[in-house]
């Protein structure tokens, strides 16, 4: 009888935790898949409203607009780059002793979705690697960055 | 072992071939013309290398050579190179502001920040007497860090006319904002915008001291006193985004190309019409901008002056320079070298520019069509039409031997071309 019980928890967890894995599995292929789409979503709101200045490989312009690789503006605070988008940006930027001077338009009138999906682009792109922006995070710095 | 023996034989064997190969495939292009694509007869070797962002550039009467910096280099913003032979060495440096300008005129060297202007006195050997102590001559200049550069000439009585570009791609509510219109009797056109001329020996002159020369200029960098017909030409920048900025008017293919990037002779007075209205090469029209209720069709600009050559747009003017020298064939003889830095906003259509253009003139007027005359400053295919370019054009000055020099302001390389029949 004892070792029924026993045997029959040890099912029990094996059972609970193969189900478990599987629904891991699952959620994060779901979430590469996601990802992906966002990537390819943002790729196309970058080409229609980012690539004049910050040109298709994210090099930008000498002197003029800032370039999207490897800079502590595209790849740090996420809130920080949302509300670039949002606001534009209207000073000179100084990255690896070159300044930037050209102004960035307010860019308010893209949905959360493409926000969101343009900076994920953008952070995973021109060589750089870092996490996805939600579309929360830009719900709720669009809300705290009403003027 | 035996072949260890035998190595040290055939190695040179080996590089025989090697030697012949680099020889054949280093000639005719990169041995005698310093990687640039040039018309039969030229030659170009690169006078100096590595000087930082090398703008506008000014040869003394021994051939040494003033570049400006667009960045101070070690606090540096302008460099003293003396040359022998094909060769030019860094002799020293001063004024530690960044900016562009740079010009020689009857025993001066002119040299502008971003904001102000500046003369130093010169030795008889062309050397700055003190570079410490400049004249300023020129203060205050509006920067507002969008076409920041202040350009300069001097004209043959005294005067000095300075480029205070425009603060602003087309005068917008919203600077570059898509959709946004134009701002009613553009403000920025009294402070920037235009040509502004002083006097080259006054001290600490403001805006109110100089005469509001020309009007209606968005960005000038290349300008240059044509000796000819003593007048003043400037190379204005075209305004950008036309496709971005009003997507139901204007495709891509257009916004590339349009609107031209205009050669204009100035006289006092004169206005050129930007925020109002650009010039449309393909049409040979003024055309109504659309921030002022343009459809890209409709024109304007009654009173505004007509180009005197229109260039594709986007191609970025960044030096003028009218040949007076004996070296080049006759037909060069009071032409005008326009260098183009190079396009950014052609994108998604294929970057484009980054060469010195030839345009033949004829008593004071252009004539005939324009010619690219030096190429192959961005690198390869590739690289120029990504914007990735290695060179990009900028500084023309003419050498007492009519040879042209060149600047680069994105590896600072000086070229030097010469015609050897």
């Amino acid at each position: 009888m004892k070792f029924i019980k026993f045997a029959s928890s040890i099912l029990f967890m094996l059972i609970i935790s193969t189900s478990l894995k599987a629904q891991i599995k699952h959620s994060s292929r779901s979430s590469k898949v996601h990802l992906a789409l966002s990537i390819a979503n943002g790729k196309a709101v970058y080409t229609q409203n980012c690539a004049t200045c910050h040109q298709v490989d994210g090099h930008g312009v000498q002197n003029m607009n800032p370039p999207l690789i490897q800079t502590s503006y595209v790849l740090g605070d996420k809130t920080k780059l949302i509300k670039i988008v949002l606001n534009g940006f209207n000073e000179d930027v100084e990255i690896n002793g070159n300044t930037y001077s050209n102004t960035m338009p307010s860019h308010d009138f893209l949905k959360d979705q493409e926000i969101a999906d343009v900076l994920t682009y953008i952070r995973h792109s021109f060589g750089n690697k870092a996490s996805a922006v939600s579309v929360a995070m830009v719900k709720s710095a669009r809300g705290a960055t009403k003027k | 072992m035996k072949n260890n023996r035998l190595l040290p034989f055939i190695l040179p064997l080996m590089a025989i071939p090697a030697l012949v190969i680099s020889i054949a495939l280093k000639n005719p292009s990169s041995a005698d013309t310093a990687g640039l694509i040039l018309p039969s007869g030229f030659e170009a070797n690169i006078v100096a290398d590595n000087l930082g962002s090398a703008r506008h550039i000014a040869i003394t009467k021994q051939g040494d050579i003033y570049v400006k910096l667009n960045r101070a280099k070690n606090g540096k913003g302008i460099l003293y190179l003396h040359q022998t032979g094909d060769k030019a060495t860094v002799v020293n440096g001063f004024g530690n502001y960044a900016g562009t300008g740079m010009y020689i005129k009857n025993g001066y060297l002119y040299a502008s920040s971003n904001e102000d202007v500046y003369r130093y006195k010169l030795n008889d050997k062309d050397e700055v007497i003190n570079p410490n102590e400049p004249e300023r001559i020129v203060v205050g200049l509006l920067n507002r860090h969008e076409h920041e550069s202040k350009s300069i000439v001097l004209d043959n009585n005294g005067n000095i006319y300075v480029n205070v570009g425009a603060y602003s791609n087309s005068c917008q509510e919203k600077d570059r904002q898509k959709g946004s219109m134009g701002r009613k009797g553009c403000p920025i056109l009294d402070s920037a915008g235009g040509i502004w001329e002083f006097k080259a020996d006054k001290l600490n002159q403001h805006y109110g001291d100089g005469i509001h020369y020309a009007k209606g200029l968005r960005n000038v960098v290349g300008l240059d006193w044509n000796q000819q017909d003593n007048q003043l030409f400037v190379m204005q920048h075209g305004r950008d985004q036309l496709h971005d900025l009003f997507p139901d008017l204007y495709t891509t293919q257009q916004s590339a190309i349009e609107p031209a990037e205009c050669l204009y002779a100035i006289k006092e007075g004169d206005n050129a019409g930007w925020p109002y209205i650009y010039y449309d090469q393909e049409k040979h029209e003024k055309i109504l901008a659309p921030e002022y209720g343009g459809d890209g069709r409709k024109t304007a600009g009654e009173g505004t002056i007509n180009p005197a050559v229109a260039f594709p747009g986007h191609l970025a003017p960044d030096g003028l320079l009218f040949y007076t020298g004996n070296q080049f064939p006759e037909r060069y003889k009071n032409g005008a070298f326009i260098a183009f830095h190079g396009s950014w906003n052609r994108a998604p259509e294929p970057q484009a520019g980054y060469f010195v253009v030839f345009q033949p003139f004829k008593d004071g007027r252009p004539d005939g069509k324009w010619e690219v005359f030096a190429d192959g400053f961005a690198g390869t295919q590739t690289q120029k039409e990504s914007g990735n370019a290695v060179h990009r054009p900028c500084g023309l000055a003419q050498g007492l031997d009519g040879s042209l020099y060149v600047t680069d302001d994105n590896k600072g390389t000086i070229y030097k071309i010469s015609y050897k029949k």
